[in-house]
């Protein structure tokens, strides 16, 4: 599983980092970032699809 | 009532149950109007509001308030620029907000954290071992502001002056004099304020803005005094409203309470469930230029009331979206807004109801609303409880 995070969509709810810690960055304005290059790891897989779903301006999204 | 060409966001039972008009307004008029305080739109689709808050260039936030100001707005040359970020568009919301930011970031509010759960622990330690209790006024109402004090760096003694100046300016905005007076002494306030820091600078918010150059200059006093006096308005009435209703959804309950004491893993997606189901915060939009939006022929001046709290009861959106589901797993709620204008302070706001139900929970697991209670609830800008007996046992 790939994702994408459209930084300008992100506009900071911080949603995707307090779901998925271990998967986006937030930095000192609140926006957010992938913290991980290439594939999400399988064992974090579920929390990628959570964040996808609680991200309030669709920023987040799953790639091909 | 006609709803749909007639509405009153301060009628009591809108107040007390706006959820059944929200529900039937999006099967028939999903964007209503009314002509009273002036000419105004009330939408309740997700869909409706989140595309308004998207679209800055037809719907400005020069006007946020949901009670229109009559006449001139108070302190006109002392708050040039209104409260900035919130009243303001780009190009001077951009570098506003920036300033506002790093104050609120998830760092920062971690910083916050011990202090806030000293304060709930002993609020709940006082409360505890009687019988009775106003969860409201006793325990939500006391918490938020006196963080607030603590990031703008001022007493601790002063929270209750400023507690009555916010509920002045929001949520009794429909009296006129009595706002006005509460924007007034507010504003003094951190007039004074703002020479003692200049004099004296602290490590707080305020006297960081008043050291803030941007491109080479100091920001002008009138930014410094509006985003101080918006922090303290946005950042009190809004939380403990959180706070306090979601205490009346767990004193009504009880399966709900019963879960959140014995699921852990539980709490990250009940801290927003609890926020969706009961969003405190409505906001206002005013139309730049005529523009028909899904319909409605809204003309120039008009408002818009950007019904955040009803966009997440939307049911094309949430699956029984009038069910409090703890563990609801796809909950793009927009409590905080949605876009640009997104809640500079929702970091905060969510570690302050999380401490605070945890806190409470802590020390009073066992709770109920009193029976004959009387529960009285504050709307129009923010909704929550205002008082809110419960028996302890
Ligand atoms: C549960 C509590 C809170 C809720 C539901 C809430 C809700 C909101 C909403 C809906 C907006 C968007 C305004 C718009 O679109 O016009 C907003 C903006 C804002 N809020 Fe909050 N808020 C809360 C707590 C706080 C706190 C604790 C602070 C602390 C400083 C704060 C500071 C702000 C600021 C500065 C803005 C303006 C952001 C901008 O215009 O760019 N809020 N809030
Ligand atoms: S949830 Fe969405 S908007 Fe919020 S920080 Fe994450 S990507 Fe950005």
């Amino acid at each position: 599983m790939r994702i994408r995070l459209d930084p300008d969509r992100c506009q900071g709810h911080a949603r995707c980092f307090g779901l998925s810690p271990e998967l986006f960055d937030v930095d000192d304005y609140g926006y957010s970032s992938l913290n991980f290059e290439g594939e999400v790891p399988t064992e974090l897989e579920e929390k990628a699809r959570l964040a996808i779903a609680n991200c309030p301006e669709y920023a987040i999204e799953e790639v091909e | 009532m006609d709803w749909a060409s007639d509405f009153d966001v301060l009628d009591p039972q809108y107040i007390a149950d706006p959820f059944s008009v929200w529900d039937e307004l999006r099967q028939s008029c999903p964007v209503a109007h009314s002509s009273r305080r002036g000419s105004s739109w009330l939408p309740t689709r997700y869909e409706d509001v989140t595309a308004l808050a998207h679209d800055i260039e037809h719907f400005s936030s020069l006007e946020v308030a949901v009670i229109p100001f009559e006449g001139e707005a108070p302190q006109e040359p002392l708050l040039a620029y209104g409260l900035p970020p919130i009243s303001a568009d780009p190009p001077l919301h951009t570098w506003t907000r920036r300033l506002l930011l790093p104050w609120f970031s998830h760092k920062k509010v971690a910083g916050y954290e011990p202090l806030t759960r000293e304060l709930c622990r002993s609020l709940a330690a006082g409360l505890k071992e009687a019988e009775r209790a106003d969860a409201a006024a006793d325990y939500a109402q006391q918490i938020p502001v006196r963080v607030i004090a603590h990031i703008l760096g001022v007493p601790p003694e002063l929270s209750d002056t400023f507690t009555g100046w916010v509920r002045d300016v929001l949520e009794f905005a429909d009296d006129q004099q009595r706002r006005r007076a509460g924007m007034q002494a507010l504003i003094q306030y951190f007039l004074t304020e703002l020479d003692r820091r200049r004099a004296n600078p602290g490590e707080d918010l305020l006297s960081s803005l008043l050291q803030t150059e941007v491109e080479g200059e100091a920001i002008d006093d009138s930014l410094v005094l509006g985003t101080a006096a918006l922090v303290l308005i946005a950042g009190v009435d809004t939380t403990w409203s959180a706070i306090g209703s979601s205490l009346w959804h767990l004193a009504t309950h009880e399966d709900d309470r019963r879960r959140l004491l014995s699921d852990k893993e539980v709490w990250p997606l009940a801290i927003e469930e609890l926020l969706r189901a009961y969003s405190p915060v409505t906001m206002a939009r005013v139309v730049q230029r005529d523009v028909e939006f899904a319909g409605c022929p809204m003309r120039a001046g008009d408002r818009i009331l950007m019904n955040f709290p009803a966009a997440n009861r939307d049911p094309e959106v949430f699956e029984d979206s009038d069910q409090v589901v703890l563990d609801r797993a796809r909950n793009r709620h927009v409590a905080f807004g949605s876009g640009i204008h997104r809640c500079a302070g929702s970091n905060l706001a969510r570690m302050e109801l999380r401490v605070a139900l945890e806190e409470w929970l802590a020390a009073i697991p066992e709770f109920s609303l009193a029976e004959g209670a009387e529960v009285t609830w504050a709307g129009g800008q923010v909704r929550g409880p205002r008082s809110l007996p419960v028996v302890l046992r």
